[in-house]
């Protein structure tokens, strides 16, 4: 069965509540016109699993400029003003986690495994409420996996499998949300035949991918 | 020379040819641009790339080619690109040679606080601290005092970014080194005396008999 989805049936799959994985660093990576369909679609009161929320209007920003996010779990709201406002007038729960950290804790949640340990954050505000384990003498935070209904990829190509490979730093936290998704969603700026991406190449085994969204024709 | 140029320089005398280094947004950046020509230094940028540089001319700008900021950059042949883990592996397993960040205070026993000032500032932590607890040395980039209170206090108010202790800490005033008996004044900026840098600084410094003055080429 193809995984070609329209842009509007992929986002339509997603419920208002879900909880989102999504792509991309300061804008870099994040798939763009997922999160224009969200917004035209209104999907509110969901929980966003983010690196961060860009700027305003750029990115996961527009998701935060609609007021779509209740609660964000992120490594840094320092570029967008509309997500601090947010945070400090109560409408959107924020739990910041060392960038680090964030990454681990989603690549725990797609690889089976019961958090990470590290020592980053020991001592700090970030170990508040959190379990900590000595281990040959040094201490260690218990980081809790994450994992989300859907995760939105954006990649540089997909052949028809659903196969993908990434671009330079657009990859950042894509390929390890791939992994921790019930539904996999890539939106990809080419879909090319199977072949074309050589299996050395492929970053995300087409297992993971579920729908892919249909490139806009960029010729017309 | 401005204040944050003379830091930039004094940190560059840090870095060693084929060390990998990550710069922080800001002063640190400026770190880069003060390098001997011929010194082959790594710069990662934390959001998956070793090799980056500036951009080569305006119209080059990819939108997958970005820094931490989101800012277009260019990369070096044989920069290479990878995922958030592997970046943070890179930071957090140790493989980082230095790290140099900026700081709002730091203290006595060298322990750093650049992340937050509860009820003004929220911006989160980002990649800082991994980028202190992980890195083989911590380089701490800083004007040494702002709005005439000194940054280098007895201890930290504000939340600290890590319990490590960092390794070196460059002023517009001084370079400190801190140990387990307290903040050594190593070198002071040209023209500044110890006792302009003792006036600046709000807690005990140790000053060795001999501290020679920042060794700066204009």
């Amino acid at each position: 069965m193809s995984k070609l989805r329209t842009l509007e049936e992929a986002v339509a799959a997603t419920p208002e509540g879900a909880v989102l994985m999504i792509g991309g660093f300061m804008g870099a990576g994040t798939p763009h016109r997922l999160m224009d369909e969200l917004v035209r679609q209104g999907k509110k009161g969901l929980t966003v699993i983010a690196n961060d929320t860009a700027r305003p209007n750029v990115g996961i920003g527009i998701l935060i400029d609609a007021k779509l996010v209740a609660k964000l779990v992120t490594s840094h709201i320092g570029t967008n003003p509309e997500t601090q406002r947010q945070m400090i007038a109560g409408e959107t729960q924020v739990e910041l986690v060392p960038q680090g950290t964030l990454a681990e804790r989603i690549r725990s949640g797609g690889f089976g495994l019961g958090g990470v340990l590290t020592p980053t954050g020991v001592g700090t505000t970030v170990d508040e409420g959190k379990q900590t384990i000595e281990i040959d003498g040094k201490t260690f935070l218990v980081e809790k996996p994450l994992k989300a209904d859907f995760a939105l990829i954006n990649a540089k190509r997909a052949d028809y499998y659903g196969n993908v490979d990434y671009a330079l730093t657009a990859r950042n936290f894509n390929p390890l949300m791939a992994m921790s998704a019930e539904t996999v969603v890539v939106e990809a700026a080419d879909i090319v035949p199977v072949g074309v991406i050589p299996p050395d190449v492929v970053v995300t085994p087409n297992v993971l991918v579920d729908y892919l969204i249909a490139t806009e024709n960029r010729h017309g | 020379m401005d204040e944050k140029t003379l830091i930039a320089k004094r940190v560059a005398l840090e870095l060693k040819d084929g060390f990998l280094v990550n710069l922080g947004i800001g002063l640190p950046t400026m770190v880069a641009a003060h390098l001997p020509k011929d010194m082959n230094v790594f710069f990662q940028s934390e959001n998956g790339l070793i090799g980056m540089s500036a951009l080569p001319e305006q119209g080059f700008a990819l939108g997958d080619l970005t820094d931490a900021g989101g800012a277009f950059i260019g990369a070096l042949p044989g920069a290479c690109a990878f995922d958030s883990a592997t970046s943070f592996g890179l930071i957090r397993g140790g493989h980082l040679d230095v790290t140099v960040l900026g700081g709002l205070q730091v203290d006595q026993s060298g322990q750093l606080a650049n992340w937050m000032v509860p009820g003004k500032m929220v911006p989160g932590m980002g990649g800082a601290m991994d980028l202190v607890s992980g890195a083989k040395q911590v380089i701490v980039a800083m004007q040494h005092t702002a709005k005439g209170k000194s940054k280098i206090v007895s201890k930290c108010t504000l939340p600290l970014t890590s319990v490590r202790r960092v390794d070196l800490i460059v002023t517009d005033l001084a370079v400190l080194q801190p140990s387990d008996e307290g903040l050594i004044l190593k070198e002071t900026a040209p023209g500044v005396s110890i006792d302009q840098v003792k006036a600046a600084t709000d807690c005990e410094l140790i000053i060795p008999s001999n501290v020679p003055e920042m060794q700066i080429t204009a």
